[in-house]
């Protein structure tokens, strides 16, 4: 008898790290950006 | 191309449309996934596996692009000195690099049920691994050139330019690596001869695709207004401190 590996445990994982990754990255993109706009404008007024 | 020299049109652009990629680029991703994950059939050889497929090949597809993305801004700042194609560079890095490890991780997680291994050391695993490692040294060579350069324009800056030229010769190895040499990676599905997947596979991978593609042209947005702010707020404060100096 052939045994079979229960895959949804590998597909779940994957989705967690796939959609967690590009969320961070999301997220960290317009943090980044609002930080240094704000720091630009800080400047600018200075 | 060259009308988006100027870094001030280009913002004008940046604003609306940055926010536009990554709303549009978020929903249609998720509406992808959503279909891949709770929608499409499960294959009759692969079982469930085949819905990593979904995240795995939007995220070659990224990896790979983000490559090519710095080799066409390096390209482009090296012959025309075009000046917002440096920020275009290194706005491409970090995003390139994400999608490049979460292929390699998503590609590893579907190996262990499919193939039995979480690794094999054959051509297309391999060089999609120098490809992250390409990155990480192109993003180092980046920083340190651009320390070394002080916005002096002294021409350290060229440095990851030919970098990225010369590392795009990785590319095409990863594209021909699974017809060249005898691998345990399938051969490409979708070539521009046609798709040998089913449509029931094929529409929410496009749909996938396209959704992780307009979120990286959103992320590489948000880097160059990020880059752009950066240097704006330093150029400002180094004029400031030599009006006070004077």
């Amino acid at each position: 008898m052939r045994e079979t590996m229960d895959a949804w445990p590998y597909v779940i994982a994957a989705y967690a790290i796939g959609v967690g990754g590009t969320s961070a990255m999301i997220a960290w993109a317009l943090m980044t950006m609002r930080r240094a706009e704000s720091r630009r404008d800080a400047a600018r007024k200075r | 191309m060259h009308g988006f020299a100027n870094p001030a049109r280009f913002l004008r652009l940046a604003r609306w449309l940055m926010p536009v990629c990554l709303v549009a680029g978020i929903a249609i991703a998720f509406a992808a996934l959503s279909w891949g994950l709770f929608v499409a059939p499960a294959e009759r050889l692969q079982g469930q596996t085949v819905r990593i497929v979904y995240l795995h090949v939007p995220a070659a597809w990224l990896g790979m692009s983000g490559w090519m993305g710095i080799a066409a801004a390096s390209f482009t700042e090296l012959v025309w000195r075009h000046p917002l194609a440096g920020i275009a560079a290194r706005a491409c890095a970090v995003p390139g690099a994400v999608f490049t490890a979460i292929c390699l991780i998503t590609g590893s997680l579907w190996g262990r049920p499919a193939w039995g291994t979480w690794w094999v050391w054959d051509g297309r695993l391999t060089s999609m691994l120098v490809l992250l490692f390409l990155y990480f040294g192109w993003m180092a060579l980046s920083q340190a050139s651009e320390a070394a350069d002080g916005g002096e324009g002294s021409g350290a800056l060229r440095a990851p330019a030919i970098f990225g030229l010369v590392g795009a010769v990785n590319i095409p190895i990863i594209h021909y690596s699974v017809i060249w040499w005898n691998s345990q990676h399938q051969p490409p599905s979708i070539t521009t001869g046609g798709s040998a997947m089913s449509g029931a596979f094929l529409w929410p991978l496009l749909i996938a695709m396209l959704g992780f593609t307009l979120i990286f042209a959103g992320v590489v947005m948000a880097r160059m207004r990020a880059i752009l702010a950066n240097q704006q707020a330093e150029a400002r404060l180094r004029r400031k401190a030599m009006a006070e100096g004077n």
